[in-house]
């Protein structure tokens, strides 16, 4: 799998006034392969707008995504800021529409324990705690096997213990069976500790302010002063990017 | 027994009871006591003439219905997904809406003749634009985040329908058949009042000329226990299979 590049020439929403307002413009980014890529920016420059893009939510841009120089159709999995499960199906159902055909009962099963959900597996969404909901969301994006993950701040709101241990999850996963992924995220820590490459967005509209390749290598993502001396010469090699946080 | 269970039936015997002493106090052939039209009643069913016009008017209730229900699902999530579409017809609704029952059956009786379709038909119109209008409603508020995560998860057509469209329709649709039931029922007994020689309304029109009240009220009886019974075998039973996932 070759990268992917990402081209935006303008994107705006329909706003009360006449003149467009762009909330992205001119951002080209490429993502190659199989990395682990953070997102950073402020809150509201358009982050989730960019991920619907890429995962042909919103459709309604100027610009193109190519991969090989062909319009882009990989399978995706979309790990969203809400977990968006159907209420009215169990987690296990939730998890089975996402596939085509019939799918093995042993796979899923293994999914599930995996997230330790087994035991809830026939529950309705609406009687799990959010990080419950937020787990089965991110077994679905899983389960596919999808060759871009995106994530929209999945960890928000899920308590410090629950969050590390979906994030090491998630690398484990990533270790498993390497796909790109493009994780969206405040936490300039946590983007540190997961990622190969951090891409720093400016807000209205959006662009790219810098690209950062992370070089702490994966066995020292653990120490905490490895990822917290990454981030004070970070801080202090390109000061333009405290505006972002 | 617990109260819940044990004040409605209080209340029951508590207005037949009323009704018992009201038409003896009354004492006057057209408010017959709840024993004469419980005799009636059993005399009718006994005699078939009763299950006869009450079969034929739930027949004629179960084609109405279902025509006005599918049809009007199909227009309701129409319009209810497409703007252009929506502000195209809405004049239309609201013309139907607001066309009074009996012009519609009257004209139905005189465009096409006092014939069976005719009857359904009269009853399909004056029963369709609700269905649409609640159903559209329904379509409006569907939640966009689920849609948008069935398109990026590539379901089916088929899937998106059956398993993110139709459960949030599911309360809109229980609503139209409700209110539905109830005008329906109520439509029915005019259109074969009209221009029926059988039904329902067709012997109460009689009854009425003969002035038997006791008839008509057992009838009614008649009427109240079926409604019931589809309330509670059918309607409930759909209601707590749909909603189980709901806190």
């Amino acid at each position: 799998m070759s990268d992917i590049h990402i081209h935006i020439k303008n994107k705006s929403y329909p706003t009360a006034q006449e003149d467009k307002e762009y909330i992205i413009e001119n951002l080209n980014m490429s993502l190659p392969s199989n990395e682990f890529i953070c997102l950073i920016g402020p809150s509201g420059c358009g982050k989730t707008t960019l991920l619907n893009i890429i995962a042909k939510i919103d459709t309604d841009f100027q610009g193109e995504i190519t991969q090989d120089h062909q319009a882009l159709h990989p399978s995706i999995g979309y790990i969203f800021q809400n977990p968006r499960l159907l209420p009215w199906r169990t987690v296990r159902e939730n998890i089975e529409l996402v596939f085509d055909s019939q799918v093995s009962a042993d796979y899923i099963t293994s999914l599930l324990k995996s997230m330790q959900l087994e035991a809830f597996q026939h529950s309705y969404p609406e009687h799990l705690s959010l990080g419950m909901s937020r787990r089965v969301s991110i077994i679905r994006a899983f389960a596919i096997n999808p060759e871009i993950l995106l994530l929209d701040e999945p960890f928000v709101s899920l308590d410090a213990p629950t969050a590390r241990q979906v994030r090491e999850l998630l690398i484990k996963l990533w270790h498993q069976r390497p796909h790109t992924i493009l994780f969206v995220t405040h936490d300039l820590r946590e983007a540190i500790t997961l990622a190969d490459r951090l891409i720093f967005l400016s807000a209205s509209p959006m662009s790219v302010v810098s690209e950062i390749e992370v070089t702490i290598p994966r066995d020292q993502r653990n120490n905490e002063h490895a990822i917290e001396d990454f981030r004070q010469s970070l801080l202090r090699d390109y000061p333009a990017i405290n505006d972002l946080l | 027994m617990k109260a819940s269970k044990i004040l409605p039936l209080l209340s029951l015997l508590f207005f037949v009871l009323l009704w018992q002493g009201l038409a003896v106090l009354i004492n006057d052939n057209t408010l017959p006591t709840p024993i004469l039209v419980s005799q009636v009643f059993w005399q009718e069913i006994v005699s078939g003439q009763l299950p006869h016009h009450l079969g034929i008017t739930l027949l004629r209730l179960i084609a109405s219905f279902s025509i006005a229900m599918l049809l009007g699902c199909a227009l309701g999530i129409a319009l209810g997904s497409s703007q252009k579409l929506d502000a195209f017809f809405d004049n239309w609704l609201v013309i139907f809406l607001n066309i009074p029952a009996l012009v519609t059956i009257i004209l139905c009786y005189v465009w096409f003749g006092l014939i069976e379709s005719a009857a359904i038909l009269a009853v399909v119109i004056n029963k369709l634009p609700n269905v649409i209008v609640t159903i559209r409603e329904g379509t409006k508020a569907l939640d966009k985040d689920l849609l948008e995560m069935a398109h990026c998860f590539h379901f089916s057509k088929r899937k998106i329908f059956a398993h993110v469209i139709w459960p949030q329709l599911h309360p809109f649709v229980m609503a139209a058949t409700r209110t539905g039931l109830a005008l329906i029922w109520k439509i029915i007994l005019v259109v074969e009042l009209l221009g029926r020689s059988d039904g329902m309304g067709y012997q109460l029109h009689l009854f009425f000329q003969l002035f038997d009240v006791a008839s008509i009220l057992a009838y009614t009886l008649a009427f109240i226990a079926v409604i019931q019974t589809i309330e509670l075998f059918i309607l409930k039973p759909l209601d707590r299979q749909a909603l189980r996932w709901k806190r």
